[in-house]
């Protein structure tokens, strides 16, 4: 029989259903502090509750993605961390320094040591490929073009992408070419953490795989922590240490990635093996008829 | 009941506007005189609005200062006041015609492209990305636009200005046989200094409600080309009618 989804006040029954319990043990055991810590985050929008109690914890130099069906809280989880959305209640830590309440300037010197990549790519389209990936380089740091155009060329190199895709715009790349670029410009002054906002949606398999060898690839060199976001469960086991699952606004499960397969909970199961029927398909018809 | 609940649903959503307009505004402001100053923005806007807005203002005030001077002879001709044209014609477009026909053609040009684009920002997440890269989206976007159109406007003015009385003077001595130095000192004679200062006045304020529209309803744009279209709308329809009642509030001000 389907266990329901758990509500974000139930105390999971299992150790391996309380994320927050095992990641937290698991950062002690390691004796660091944790890169990312969300404890139990709160939004509402328009009185209906999104994110129920987010409880997250991301070591450094960790790759942990966050799973989840349509409309679950993943992306707003994503903007929450980085202050572009305010949540109402909870507490963030990065490095164990409090973010929220923490204000502008403390947010603003936050954000440069994050790089993020957007589900669209969300690259600036008045501007060449060069200008994109160097942005926050020439705005900050006063690049100058000459610098900013041989470093923008090698970082797309790196890539796998052409040196004259720098001077086109991103209205004349493929999909898979707007996200290599939005990837070059994430990683362009080498960021301490990397957000992923579902980085192979819209992309063939096998342009997909790519880009997850790419990801992989940049987070080691760059010895970065990486919390990504995807329903693409292919692309999870390539790039994942961690996986949590959101559902109805609270982690459902967390756990290594090898663990995944045998969670034991109806709708990690469902979810991961993609199966038709379950107790995810079951909530998202109650939740239709529900409005 | 249906009835009282929709007069308060839509009071309260209309006050959340206005608080909002508020807010956005006072941001705006404050964010346009701190540094970082993104000059290649405001020159580009300067561009977009000042140059490129040029033919559209100088077409539209050529022929309102030509229609004006044979409307006016055609009523002054009635009290064999005829003479008067080019002093009706010259007060007209720099008091009135001018900044209000150039306002409303940059608003249905600069106020929809501004929309347009933030707009587009806003729902490809472009906006937020500039956040994520330590960039303030009031600041690149936002305090470029107003600064422009507040610089813009007046100079765009003077130049319809001059225009709306060329227009004026063409129809006047080559239409109407008006000689051509006699027109010319009608139009001087009477001019004052502070005629085309209230205009330049009126221009740098609706200048500025132009960009600020424009930027406000691009920012809060909704989901989708949809939005962005009512977005693109509301800028160039509240611009416009901002555009009239600033007009109305800045001339009773200095009336006299």
């Amino acid at each position: 029989m389907a266990k329901k989804p758990q509500p974000a006040t139930r105390k999971p029954a299992a150790p391996k259903a309380s994320p927050k319990k095992a990641i937290k043990s698991a950062s002690k055991s390691a004796n660091v502090t944790p890169k990312i810590e969300m404890a139990n985050i709160t939004k509402s929008f328009d009185g209906k509750a999104v994110l129920k109690g987010v409880n997250l914890t991301v070591n450094p130099k960790e790759s942990l993605v966050i799973i989840g069906t349509s409309g679950c809280g993943k992306s707003v989880t994503l903007k929450c961390l980085l202050g572009l959305i305010t949540p109402d209640g909870g507490s963030i830590k990065i490095d164990g320094q409090e973010m929220l309440g923490a204000g502008r300037e403390a947010m603003e010197d936050m954000r440069k040591r994050f790089g993020m990549t957007f589900q669209f790519g969300a690259l600036f389209d008045s501007m060449p490929i060069w200008e994109n990936v160097t942005f926050r380089l020439r705005q900050q740091q006063k690049m100058s073009k000459a610098e900013a155009r041989e470093l923008a060329t090698n970082t797309i190199t790196q890539l796998g992408l052409a040196p004259h895709v720098i001077d086109q715009y991103p209205a004349e790349l493929s999909g898979g070419m707007q996200k290599r670029v939005a990837l070059a410009r994430a990683i362009a002054d080498k960021p301490e953490v990397l957000l992923f906002d579902e980085p192979t949606s819209g992309l063939d398999p096998i342009t997909g795989g790519v880009i997850d060898r790419l990801i992989v690839d940049a987070v080691k060199r760059l010895g970065a922590t990486a919390l990504t976001i995807s329903h693409d469960m292919a692309s999870v086991r390539r790039i994942a240490d961690k996986v949590a699952m959101v559902h109805q606004g609270v982690i459902i499960w967390s756990g290594p990635v090898s663990k995944m397969d045998k969670s034991g909970i109806p709708e990690v199961d469902q979810f991961v093996h993609g199966l038709s029927t379950g107790p995810l398909t079951q909530a998202a018809k109650a939740e239709a008829k529900a409005g | 009941m249906g009835f009282l609940q929709n007069i308060g649903r839509t009071t309260l959503s209309f006050l959340a506007a206005i608080g909002r307009l508020s807010l956005f505004t006072l941001a705006a402001v404050r964010w346009t005189f701190q540094p970082p100053f993104y000059f290649r923005q405001l020159l580009r806007q300067m561009i977009d609005i000042g140059y490129y807005s040029l033919p559209v203002v100088g077409l539209t005030t050529l022929f309102s200062g030509m229609v004006l001077a044979l409307q006016s002879y055609t009523g002054f001709a009635r009290f064999s006041a005829e003479d008067t044209v080019a002093t009706v014609v010259v007060l007209s477009v720099t008091r009135e015609l001018g900044p209000v026909l150039a306002g409303l053609m940059v608003a249905g040009r600069i106020g929809a492209s501004m929309a347009a684009e933030i707009g587009t920002m806003r729902v490809t997440d472009q906006i937020d990305a500039l956040d994520t890269l330590s960039t303030r989206p009031m600041q690149y976007l936002v305090a470029p636009r107003l600064l422009a159109g507040t610089i813009c406007l007046p100079f765009l003015v003077l130049v319809g200005d001059l225009i709306g009385v060329l227009g004026g003077y063409i129809v006047g001595v080559y239409r109407l046989g008006f000689n051509a130095s006699v027109y010319l000192s009608r139009t001087l004679e009477y001019l004052e200094i502070s005629d085309v200062t209230l205009g330049l006045l009126k221009a740098a304020v609706f200048g500025f409600l132009i960009a600020l529209m424009g930027c406000y309803h691009g920012y809060y744009s909704g989901r989708g080309a949809e939005g962005v279209g009512r977005a693109t709308t509301n800028a160039v329809v509240s611009s416009s009618i901002l555009i009239l009642i600033s007009n109305y509030l800045v001339t009773a001000l200095f009336f006299g």
